[in-house]
């Protein structure tokens, strides 16, 4: 299991390499000049040979990288170009309320879709199956900010039950907190319950055609002991990656509800930096997604592994 | 005395978008207590549809349309149960068992095995969970697992096959049923291990007086094991006897030609296979008249008029359902019998080796850790030499991971041996790059064990057997070429106009014609045939083998024929070579080596294979080899077979016995017959 | 000899018509598949004939009309310019379909490229490719395809390129298992036997036998593409106005859902049922590529 973990976290640091150094050619990437284009044109000869020097323009790509990723791995992203803060400052603010989110809808969204597309697997064919696999299907085609703006539509303006935008958090005010919360948690997990759903019923007939299954009914077990205990654990082999995925995407999935729900998480704060082409902010959140998403995957391999006794390590 | 099991006219249907599809047709049988009954039949004959309907086991789109079937202390028929109702239930797998074909996949992968056969006791009996478990382990001993207590909590996946067929024994055998069906139990299982484990079912069966009902399309499994058989074709039973009025005095055309299409280890050299013409009906087209009409050689017109006979008494305790009297049967087997005769092909051996393999090794690395450090080899494949003559078929036979395939590929040079010599006609190939063997890859061509995966399913069939015209360029024209592909076509005993079609379109048999046309359209010297006819239906075998036979003698290929069916290679090799973990044991003429087989291994092999003749069957030792071929990687020291040998000496366990010749021709590798 | 005399002679042309005839058959068999199809070529028709059918210029302000609600001049309404949101929807759809496609087409060509040779090699090649492809992957594609955006700007052009290089790593991976395990088939072994080499090994044996799920992939990949535009124009880092995008009419209006909720809901509809029927095809073509998942979905 140690030697296992190993070899796959040496493999995540390299694909980390690769991603930090596409990151880092993010600034010798934009056109024209970076410092033009990241604080537009009108700056002082002063401020540009600032910024200049502190991209360390002036050096080589290579020693540039380098002392880049030095200062990276300690956290420091250089100065945020359009709200002149230290970016780490800037993000560590914002990271919480993003994982906050993505956390809850996370935990929600997993055994709420394990649970519907174990129901629609098992009652095959009937009604509630066609209601289900609709409901599933359509819900997955449905992009997150058109979810968010109907929402928004329905329960703020025309029935005036939830507030259309905020965050409080639960210990400062809990009845605002949930009630600022509960659409655009709702939102963030419309999607994976049905994609959840969707992967669970599939699999789950797939198992169910098995070998084993049959061995199972020739030994007289009832349908229920049948479904719990021999289909379930194998068809949940295949979800575990689909949860991997979301998991990994965690970070990175939320724009669309903070800036439908005007919350300022990270990836709202990651839209903004893209349109005011703040380089060194950018390069902030996308490394941080990217690690987030890697660890992520280290996880899923080590569930994966704990639960299939097929793979041996 | 009531039957112990009693089937009345079952029908199973299976619902398709053309409408219902019946898989088996007004089945009735019976069995009784302690009694071991065997159901043959091909694929597709309905067996295995049978034994699921009994228990209900049927799922959709099949259902039970009708029948009956009693169960001694259960009142009324069985199918009035609902699947699922308790009293269904606690009849599968507590009164009635089963053991599936792929023990590989018949085990759940996630949870242990003894966890899987505690469950079945718990479901069955009153033992509390630490008895079940005790009792889970006795089980486990009683199907021969060494060290059971310590592999109860090991999942299926560290057991081999035939280990894993014996938990599923130990599975179905747990709740102490009454009734065992073993459906194909042994099919995936290598001869030596097949009888172990019949044998075990039986003498467990004998002790307990289970009854035992043996479903398999080998004859002569049910030979050696039942004593009372049911034939099936196309969802019927066909005819029923004691085993022995089956095999010695058949009374329905189907069975009589089934036994004259299978070759035995006691045929003599030039008997004459008699395939069984045509592809049995598929069940969607199955007419009302018999459905062995087409292929019948005793066929008369009535056949036809008339609706499927029932099944008729013959003789005491004999049915068959045949129009023809027995009277009738027999002129027109003397009729037949009369015809001129097929002739065994002549073949042309000359005293030329196309071949001659010497020393040859193949290793392949272990490799671990994230640098791929080389920390050891398999060693698949040790010293073989041997010779394969112009025009000759050499028979390569031994269990699975004896590295047969690995012998072949490397003499195909799909693997490049890491020492030795292949001289194909004097000139080495073994350490060729791929460049220089251009010209000799056209010479030694290949037939593949399964049909199906070894035909691009995206090509015609046309271009899959003009592929190699076009690469070696033989043809200058598109015309010349088409014409020698209709000419292979031919060859094969295939419809040129078939070239449009693509693979999925041809019945096994046809694609395995296509696999020929295809090793024969480079003009090759040396064919190896991987287990040439293993995957296909008894009464296609036998096409296949004759057509082979017809090719060997009318272009002067030589084959090398590696195969585990021992009576197919004695029947189409004219010396044979025995393998035993990388190692060549034995090397013999055929006649020679199964009359008077030397080394201890060929003797134990020739006697696990089950005969179609229960005579001969009674003769024999009920296990001739114990215990299961070790790991490659764990090869015994010395003489690898000295750990299953009867006659293990002190030196066996140290020297690794040479190859050495005995008698003319007659090699073989074993210290009790060293000359010193 | 089997059956021989029972198949009558075929040309060649009859024999794949055959086939392609049975394959749209059992694939429209299913009415929920005909349906979509239907569906699909509406809003396809709708795209490329908008200059033809829309009512009104898509981009002409009539500041007077602005914001009205859904009447028979304007059956989805106007939006904050007096732009009638029908037209406007008519021309969007020309975007989202020809970013969705194109982005699609060409990843699926370098990404197919790419995951045969890295799992036809294999080796050293495998490796560099498998950590790129990676690489890619770390980043959620949204995510991806915005830094892009950052760095390239939005565009119709533009933004078909980042797609697609947002979507070339699914291509790689899928693909490459797809030549492994066709590699292990027996045909493989059998061409090489014969003597094929590399190149036509991979064109005539292997790339044939691994398309079918690509394709599949394919349908359901535009569908995703789609998605991943419009949420980048709803976010304003896509298409510029005063161009028409779905995306960015759907986030145009969100300021005036009590004036006109038409002008947010009607795009988001349009770019859902676009979605729902490029998935349910994709999922009718899979079931009938691939028997054995029928009905699973």
């Amino acid at each position: 299991m140690g030697r296992f973990i190993l070899k796959r976290l040496g493999q995540t640091l390299i694909v980390l390499f690769i991603v930090s150094i596409f990151v880092f050619l993010m600034v010798s990437f934009l056109p024209g000049d970076p410092v033009y284009a990241m604080l537009g044109g009108e700056i002082s000869q002063e401020t540009y040979d600032k910024w200049y020097y502190d991209l360390g323009l002036d050096k080589p790509i290579v020693v540039r990288y380098f002392s880049w990723l030095g200062k990276a791995l300690v956290g420091d992203f250089g100065t945020s170009a359009s709200q002149h803060k230290a970016v780490i400052d800037v993000v560590a603010q914002r990271v919480p309320i993003t994982l906050y989110f993505s956390i809850l809808a996370f935990i929600i969204s997993v055994p709420l879709g394990i649970l519907l597309g174990v129901l629609a697997a098992v009652h095959r064919g009937t009604k509630l199956d066609g209601i289900l696999t609709t409901f599933a299907n359509v819900c997955s085609c449905l992009p997150q900010f058109f979810i968010s703006v109907l929402f928004l539509y329905l329960f703020s303006m025309i029935l005036h039950l939830l507030p259309s935008y905020g965050f409080t958090w639960p210990w400062e005010d809990f009845g605002k907190s949930v009630s600022q919360t509960i659409m655009p948690i709702t939102c963030l997990a419309i999607g994976g319950v049905a994609s959840i759903c969707r992967q669970t019923r599939s699999s789950m007939l797939e198992v169910i055609n098995q070998d084993y299954i049959r061995t199972a009914k020739s030994k007289g077990l009832s349908q229920h002991k049948i479904i719990m205990k021999h289909a379930l654990k194998n068809a949940l082999i295949p979800v575990i990656t689909l949860m991997g995925l979301r998991l990994g995407g965690m970070m990175g999935g939320s724009m669309f509800v903070e800036t439908v729900f005007n919350i300022s998480g990270m990836d709202s704060l990651l839209v903004s930096a893209i349109r005011a082409q703040d380089i060194p902010l950018i390069q902030a959140c996308v490394l941080l997604i990217a690690v987030v998403g890697s660890v992520a995957n280290i996880i899923t391999d080590i569930v994966y592994a704990a639960v299939d006794p097929r793979i041996r390590i | 005395m009531n039957h112990l099991l009693e089937v009345k006219d079952l029908v199973t249907c299976f619902h398709t978008d053309d409408g219902d599809v019946t898989a088996v047709d007004r089945v009735s049988l019976h069995i009784d207590r302690g009694e071991i009954i065997g159901l043959v039949g091909e694929s597709g004959s309905g067996k295995s549809v049978t034994m699921m309907s009994i228990q209900q086991l049927i799922s959709p789109p099949g259902y039970v349309k009708s029948g009956e079937v009693y169960l001694d202390g259960v009142e009324g028929n069985l199918l009035t149960y609902k699947a699922d109702s308790e009293k269904m239930r606690s009849i599968r797998g507590g009164r009635i068992s089963m053991i599936f074909q792929e023990p590989m996949t018949s085990l759940n992968p996630v949870l242990t095995i003894g966890y899987q056969i505690q469950e079945n006791i718990l479901q069955h009996t009153d033992l509390d969970p630490e008895a079940a478990k005790k009792k889970a382990i006795e089980m486990l001993k009683m199907v021969k697992i060494p060290d059971a207590e310590q592999r109860y909590n090991d999942y299926p996946q560290q057991f081999s096959g035939g280990m894993r067929q014996r938990i599923m024994i130990a599975i179905a055998l747990s709740a102490n049923p009454d009734l065992l069906i073993a459906d194909e139990a042994t099919t995936a299982l290598d001869v030596t291990t097949q009888a172990q484990i019949l044998e075990m079912i039986r003498s467990i069966a004998k002790k307990t007086n289970t009854a035992v009902i043996i479903v398999t399309h080998n004859l002569g499994i049910v030979a050696r094991f039942a004593e009372r058989i049911y034939v099936m074709y196309s969802g019927r039973v066909m005819e029923t006897s004691k085993t022995w009025n089956i095999f010695k005095k058949s009374g329905h055309p189907y069975t009589k030609a089934l036994l004259r299409a299978i070759p035995r280890l006691d045929d003599p050299k030039d008997r004459v296979l008699i395939p069984i013409d045509g592809l049995p009906p598929s069940p969607a087209d199955r007419p009302t008249y018999c459905p062995f009409y087409k292929r019948c050689e005793y066929r008369k017109d009535s056949c036809k008029e008339n609706a499927m006979p029932d099944l008729q008494e013959i003789g005491p305790d004999h049915y068959s359902a045949c129009l023809l009297s027995q009277n009738e049967m027999q002129a027109k087997e003397i009729e037949l019998r009369n015809r001129p005769q097929k002739a065994a092909p002549v073949k042309n051996i000359r005293d030329e080796n196309v071949l001659e393999v010497e020393g040859v090794k193949k290793y392949f690395p272990i490799l671990k850790g994230i640098m791929r450090r080389h920390v050891g080899d398999v060693k698949a494949i040790e010293d073989i030499s041997y010779t394969l003559k112009k025009g000759e078929t050499l028979g390569i036979v031994g269990e699975s991971g004896c590295g047969k395939t690995t012998m072949a590929r490397c003499v195909m040079r799909v693997y490049k041996p890491e020492a030795g010599i292949i001289r194909f006609n004097g000139i080495d190939i073994a350490g060729m790059k791929d460049k220089e063997l251009a010209p000799y890859r056209s010479k030694i061509a290949m037939i593949f064990q399964d049909p199906f995966s070894s035909l691009d399913p995206r090509q015609t069939a046309g271009s899959i057997v003009e592929e190699s015209l076009i690469i070696n360029h033989s043809c200058k024209t598109e015309k010349e070429r088409q014409e020698k592909v209709d000419r292979l076509f031919r060859l094969v005993g295939l419809d040129p106009s078939l070239k449009n079609r693509v693979p999925h379109e041809f019945s096994g048999g046809q694609r395995q014609r296509l696999g020929i046309a295809r090793a024969l359209s480079s003009d090759p010297e040396i064919i190896v045939c991987d287990e040439p006819i293993s995957a296909l239906d008894v009464s296609i075998q036998a096409q296949i083998i004759n057509l082979l036979e017809e090719i060997q003698a009318k272009l002067g290929v030589s084959y090398i024929f590696i195969a585990h069916d021992l009576a197919v290679v004695k029947h189409i090799s004219d010396r044979v070579l025995v393998m035993y973990l990388g190692h060549i044991v034995e090397i013999a003429d055929c006649d020679e080596l199964y009359k008077h087989p030397f080394h201890p291994y060929t003797e134990a092999l020739l006697q696990a294979v089950p005969e179609a003749d229960p005579d001969v069957e009674k003769t024999k030792p009920a296990v001739a080899l114990e215990g299961e071929v070790p790991s490659i990687i764990n090869r015994p020291a010395g003489c690898p077979f000295h750990n299953r040998c009867k006659h293990c000496m002190e030196r066996c366990t140290k020297e690794v016995p040479q190859l050495t010749e005995f008698d003319s021709g007659h090699q073989v590798a074993c210290f009790l017959f060293d000359k010193e | 000899m089997e059956n021989v005399q029972e198949i009558k002679t075929e040309t060649i042309e009859s024999e794949s018509r055959k086939r392609t005839k049975k394959f749209i058959k059992s694939l429209f068999k299913r009415k929920i598949v005909l349906v979509s199809a239907i569906g699909l070529l509406l809003i396809i028709f709708s795209a490329v004939f908008a200059p033809l059918i829309s009512p009104y210029d898509p981009n002409a302000q009539v500041l007077s009309e602005a914001l009205q609600g859904p009447s028979a001049s304007h059956i989805f309404g106007t939006d904050n310019y007096g732009r009638d949101i029908l037209s406007r929807i008519f021309y969007g759809g020309r975007v989202s379909l020809i970013v969705g496609v194109a982005a699609v087409l060409g990843a699926c060509v370098i990404g197919t490229f790419f995951g045969m040779v890295s799992g036809f090699f294999g080796g050293w090649i495998d490796d560099v490719i498998n950590r790129i492809s990676e690489a890619i992957r770390a980043i959620p594609q949204i995510v991806l395809a915005m830094s892009l955006c950052a760095i390239f700007g939005g565009g119709v052009v533009n933004l078909a390129i980042i797609l697609g290089i947002s979507n070339i790593a699914v291509y790689i991976r899928m693909m490459r298992g797809q030549v492994l395990s066709v590699k292990e088939q027996d045909y493989i072994m059998a061409a090489k036997l014969q003597g094929n080499k590399s190149f036509r090994m991979m064109m005539k044996h292997i790339l044939p036998n691994c398309v079918s799920p690509i394709i599949v992939q394919m349908t359901l990949q535009i569908g995703q593409t789609i998605l991943a535009e419009a949420g980048l124009s709803f976010l304003g880092l896509g298409i510029s106005a005063p161009t028409a995008s779905w995306g960015s009419i759907v986030s145009d209006g969100r300021q005036y859902l009590l004036q006109n909720p038409w002008f947010s809901i009607a795009p988001g509809i349009c770019i859902a049922l676009l979605v729902i029927f490029l998935n349910t095809i994709g999922d009718g073509v899979r079931d009938v590529l691939d028997p054995r998942m029928r009905g699973r979905r």
